[in-house]
């Protein structure tokens, strides 16, 4: 018979690679989804200019609010989207019975989840800042890493409660219940700290908001290796 | 034993699919896994490969508390189940890949492994694209990457063509030349009968009798 291997267990950052590695080729398969979430998120951008009315200095002054809240929205297809494919055919089921340690499998499939989110908000930051006429007061680079670590806070606990959602049957209308009320602190963060990139930052407030929300990614981030396995076990 | 279970029971809701179920397989044996739709057979299974925790009682596997050892006990295991564990939008090259690379075994065997199921042609279209015979016979490849200890074979004669069923015999066969312990659950008895030496049946969750010794085996007790 072909195929006789001895299986060992991959490194944690190995085995990390090959779930993300994994997840980047089904999402590029899946372009039509993909493409589906971004028109999502920008049809939010426009319906909330609607909502607002002409008044370009509200819609100026809420822009940062506007954008994360079109990433929260989007966000919620991308993960159930995510988890979506592992319960096809109970491949998630598969993945736990390799010799893999539930971190790697929590790892791979948040890192995947943090980067299409990032390619998002890169997507829609200057779609909001466009059509809401705001000013880039601040430094793009400093905008860019409140994008990352604004994604990375949604990410984190979104793929825990994706994870747990997928095994329900209301799974859509679950995932926002579980994930928005846990996201409220590191989405206030996020606003504040995209609204002052936006506009100046003359009271230098914005470091302040940069580590309450990395203080949030790490927690965040530490709960989902810790509890993702018992998610996916039970 | 290779697998032990004591009093085990499962309970889906308020439906108990297994009931204080107590069974040791030996070692090498190939058990043929029989009883009606909905008797707990699959339920079983998944018990044994640790995919479901039992709602009451033990398991242990190769000697070991088979959940408190899950990282030792798993890669030792291969299940195929009606449910396949592929991904659809990856082709079936990329699913082994994958399976390998997570199991930390060279991928290079692959080509063969999937020449050898009869899915050499298709190695690089989308599982998608399969019919269910042809993912059944993608599952039995993932089984071949590595070949385990222990492997449960839920259906394995289902949803294929004659030549697919021919295939799974020949693949038994040598996976009891290399002293795998199977279980093989099925409805398909008298394909399966000479595959196996030992008989047990479910019913409503429940085992009646003991394992049973069939075909050389209950030569082997009677002498």
């Amino acid at each position: 018979m072909s195929g006789v291997a001895q299986a060992a267990s991959p490194s944690l950052w190995r085995a990390t690679l090959g779930v993300l590695a994994k997840d980047f080729l089904i999402e590029w398969r899946g372009r039509a989804r993909v493409n589906a979430t971004v028109f999502f998120a920008m049809m939010t951008l426009f319906v909330f200019s609607f909502a607002v009315g002409p008044d370009g200095n509200v819609l100026a002054r809420n822009a940062g609010g506007y954008l994360w809240l079109a990433i929260l929205l989007a966000s919620v297809l991308a993960l159930g989207e995510s988890f979506r494919v592992e319960a096809e055919n109970n491949a998630l089921e598969g993945l736990r019975l390799l010799p893999i340690s539930p971190r790697a499998l929590f790892l791979g499939k948040a890192l995947a989840n943090t980067v299409l989110l990032f390619a998002l908000g890169l997507l829609l930051a200057p779609i909001a800042v466009g059509l809401y006429g705001a000013a880039l007061a601040g430094s793009a680079w400093h905008g860019l890493g409140v994008l990352a670590l604004g994604c990375a806070a949604i990410s984190a606990p979104g793929t825990v409660y994706a994870a747990i959602a997928a095994q329900a049957r209301a799974r859509d209308v679950l995932l926002p219940l579980l994930l928005f009320p846990v996201l409220i602190p590191a989405l206030v963060g996020a606003v504040k700290a995209t609204a002052l990139v936006l506009e100046g930052d003359p009271m230098g407030q914005l470091g302040s908001w940069i580590v309450l929300l990395a203080a949030f990614d790490v927690m965040y981030w530490a709960i989902g290796l810790a509890l993702f396995g018992r998610v996916i076990e039970e | 034993m290779t697998v032990r279970l004591d009093n085990v029971s499962q309970r889906y809701g308020r439906r108990w699919a297994l009931v204080r179920l107590s069974l040791a397989i030996p070692p090498e044996r190939a058990v043929l896994l029989t009883g009606a739709n909905g008797a707990g057979k699959t339920t079983l299974l998944r018990v044994i490969a640790t995919a479901l925790r039992p709602t009451r009682g033990a398991l242990s596997l190769f000697g070991l508390p088979a959940h408190e050892n899950l990282e030792a006990v798993r890669p030792r295991i291969g299940l195929v189940t009606h449910r396949s564990h592929l991904y659809e939008e990856l082709s079936a090259q990329e699913n082994l890949t994958l399976v390998a690379r997570l199991q930390g075994i060279s991928a290079r065997e692959i080509g063969a492994i999937l020449e050898r199921v009869g899915l050499g042609p298709r190695a690089h279209s989308a599982v998608r694209t399969f019919s269910a015979g042809m993912q059944r016979r993608l599952c039995l490849a993932r089984v071949l990457l590595r070949v385990p200890e222990l492997v449960l074979l839920d259906e394995p004669f289902g949803q294929l063509d004659p030549e697919g069923q021919v295939l799974v015999e020949e693949l038994v066969r040598e996976l009891r030349a290399r002293r795998t312990t199977l279980v093989i659950a099925t409805h398909d008895v008298d394909r399966a009968r000479p595959l196996c030496d030992l008989h047990l049946h479910l019913e409503q969750g429940r085992v009646l009798r003991p394992l049973e010794p069939i075909g050389a085996a209950r030569h082997e007790v009677t002498a």
